[in-house]
């Protein structure tokens, strides 16, 4: 995984709320046996005017010109500003990788679901979360200022932007570590191989049908 | 006195080891495996040249992609080929258990766990599947994951965890005559929001709960995560015991009573405390259909489509705007003059034998309507469908009009041949209405399976309890 650390980014504003699973990456694109590849058909639906299949070439296709993300003033934004419950619906970690290889780092919303701010963890993301009224400013701020960008910086836990608002965020101890120095989970919780194996015996006379 | 919530107990008795700031390494007892969010994680182990940490503690089925129709033919879609067969490759090479497309035994892998008994009580259970909460109505601490967290449990038999908090969803007294599992849990998703579980798992009780038979707790749980919860939990009392008894993977003779000793303290103590605690009471509660792309936007069938002017929240009236455009509704609309085209009975949420004795009695002598272009009978599994053909109920699918397909999850989100087309409506027994989910531009209403197959007899929703037969 990719570290991160802190970002100057362009921010992009999505203004819906309950954002799903679904629309930031459609079913038939989830038949991909790989990881990559993904960012042509983020928000497939919302993006283009014609219905997206796997390995149809997304350069010559009509683009929904409303959409926020294809708008030219919002061209290589890494942030991506969003709503309620971002990321709701189904575990599919095809999200996080369609956002990644689009080019966002970040985003920042007043609430996330569960799986998905996990999922974007694992994947050298981070999922800000910061007060709905905070959100709300956000949103009236980047809609005004063309080329408006946020630095959001993970050691210090804190969002700035260019008006100079400061707002700090929380971020669990250990998903920090892991997205700050890029580390391999699987890795770490070998490292405990032991005690896993002694918590099995451990278990295995307790309830042995588990086994 | 102890004080423990079921989810406490479960919680505890899988906690390897914690860390300072709360995440604690978690031990999983089982994971399901399908082929849509596994070949990376399978990709993964190769390239680190790991090994499955307990290969039997695996179990992996195909459902996502696979046809509902002739499968003599194999898969026509050479992508959804692909990653079937790349599960069947990958199992072949790890050792791991799979149901194979045409095994009797393949279906949605969240109606062959416990069907198998491969589900137990007291179990930690994942799968790349975020409905892996149905489990939950057995007892079972179980939870949906991404593809890390699947490569990261085959690798350690472990994920790293921090605790949920608990809610308390609490069903009290009888619920009316007609009223099905998925409507008591689209009125508990409509009163707590899609949003109103996050961060917590949810124990759901109360007598409406413990009225219910098995299925219909599964029916429960799995939406579990439409109202944002990762984990739904129901406790374990004689009919769960009862479901469980004689099952092919369930634990037999001396281990079987000892199993059962320790399943009946999976409960919450008298004492346990919650973080939250939500009341419904259950005689309130009329059928329900969704009207819009979430699946809190769902009012009782008695109702009219909402009217976004009403709604004082500027974010939520553009969102009920938006649905009520992507849906073709107009606000005020009675919600019995809402006519679908579609009908599909199917889905991890209700597919299983209960359900489909349900839709075929209010179906039973009757002819789908006019104006309704297809309608499917998907069945949960092999077995459901061989059952459910044993009892005759696929001949009163047929005479009606109905499609009986093969197993599969097929039309809850379209990933095999089974979509909707633009702005074709469905009556649908699946979990989720959001945009495109049953494929692009289709429109989505969540029902009952009563209530699905009223509106394919009827041609319009209808509330079953005033339909004569």
């Amino acid at each position: 995984m990719e570290a991160f650390t802190k970002l100057n980014g362009l921010v992009v504003p999505l203004d819906r709320s309950n954002v799903d699973t679904d629309a930031i990456i459609p079913k038939q694109f989830l038949k991909s046996i790989k990881r990559s590849g993904f960012g042509p058909n983020l928000f497939d639906e919302w993006r283009y005017l014609d219905y997206g299949e796997p390995g149809k070439d997304c350069s010559g296709r009509p683009l929904n010109t409303d959409f926020v993300l294809n708008q030219p003033r919002y061209q290589g934004a890494q942030i991506l500003l969003a709503r309620e419950n971002f990321g709701c619906g189904s575990s599919r970690e095809h999200a996080p990788w369609a956002l990644l290889d689009f080019g966002f780092r970040v985003v920042v919303a007043p609430s996330f679901a569960d799986i998905f701010a996990n999922n974007c963890s694992k994947n050298g993301i981070l999922p800000v979360v910061l007060d709905v009224m905070v959100i709300e400013q956000l949103f009236c701020e980047v809609t005004a200022t063309p080329g408006y960008h946020l630095n959001v910086d993970l050691e210090t836990q804190r969002v700035t932007t260019p008006g100079g608002g400061n707002f700090s965020f929380e971020i669990d101890e250990f998903r920090k570590q892991c997205l700050l120095q890029g580390l391999d989970e699987i890795s770490l919780s070998l490292q405990h191989a032991d005690e896993i194996r002694a918590f099995e015996e451990r278990r295995r006379s307790e309830e042995p049908w588990l086994f | 006195m102890s004080t423990k919530t079921l989810y406490d107990k479960i919680w505890d008795r899988h906690v390897v080891r914690c860390a300072e700031d709360g995440t604690c390494l978690l031990y999983i007892d089982r994971q399901l495996v399908h082929e849509v969010t596994s070949p990376q994680a399978f990709e993964g182990l190769r390239l680190a040249g790991r090994q499955p940490w307990r290969t039997n503690a695996n179990l992996a089925v195909p459902d996502h992609n696979v046809p509902t129709t002739d499968r003599s033919k194999g898969i026509t879609d050479p992508l959804s080929k692909l990653q079937v067969d790349t599960l069947d490759a990958n199992c072949a090479d790890f050792g791991i258990t799979e149901f194979a497309m045409n095994d009797i035994r393949q279906g949605i892998v969240h109606i062959i766990g416990p069907e198998q008994g491969i589900t137990l009580p007291g179990m930690t259970i994942v799968c790349g599947d975020s409905h892996t909460s149905t489990h939950g109505a057995l007892g079972s601490l179980a939870f949906g994951i991404g593809t890390s967290e699947v490569e990261h449990a085959l690798a350690t038999q472990c994920l790293n965890q921090k605790k949920a908090r608990n809610m308390l969803v609490s069903v009290d007294g009888q619920v009316g005559a007609g009223i099905t599992a998925k409507d008591i849990m689209l009125a508990i998703i409509g009163e707590i929001g899609t949003a109103g579980g996050t961060g917590y798992v949810i124990e759901y009780g109360g007598k409406a709960i413990r009225d219910l038979e098995m299925e219909g707790r599964m029916t429960i749980c799995n939406m579990s995560i439409e109202a944002g919860a990762r984990a739904g939990l129901i406790a374990v009392d004689e009919k769960t015991i009862e479901y469980v008894k004689g099952r092919p993977f369930a634990p037999k003779g001396d281990l079987w009573e000892h199993a059962v000793a320790v399943w009946q303290t999976l409960h919450s103590d008298p004492d346990a405390r919650y973080d939250r605690e939500v009341h419904l009471d259950a005689a309130t509660i009329e059928p329900q259909v969704t009207w819009g792309t979430s699946p809190e936007m769902v009012v009782p069938i008695g109702s009219r489509v909402p009217d976004p002017a009403n709604e004082p929240d500027p974010v939520k009236r553009k969102g009920m705007q938006d649905a009520l455009n992507y849906m073709g509704l107009e606000a005020g609309t009675p919600m019995t003059e809402i006519y679908p085209d579609t009908v599909f009975i199917g889905s991890c949420t209700n597919a299983r034998i209960g359900d489909l004795r349900a839709a075929a009695a209010i179906i039973k002598g009757h002819k789908i309507a006019g104006n309704i272009r297809r309608a499917l009978v998907v069945p949960g599994s092999g077995l459901v469908r061989k059952q459910a053909e044993e009892e005759g109920l696929d001949e009163i699918f047929r005479e009606a009009g109905f499609e009986w397909r093969q197993p599969g999850c097929s039309m809850c989100l379209g990933m095999n041949d089974d979509r909707l087309t633009p702005k074709e409506r469905c009556a649908s027994t699946s979990n989720r209405n959001f945009e495109g989910r049953q494929g692009p531009g289709g429109r989505t209403h969540l029902v009952s399976p009563a209530m699905a197959a009223a509106a394919a007899i009827t041609g319009h929703f209808v509330d079953i309890r005033t339909l004569e037969d």
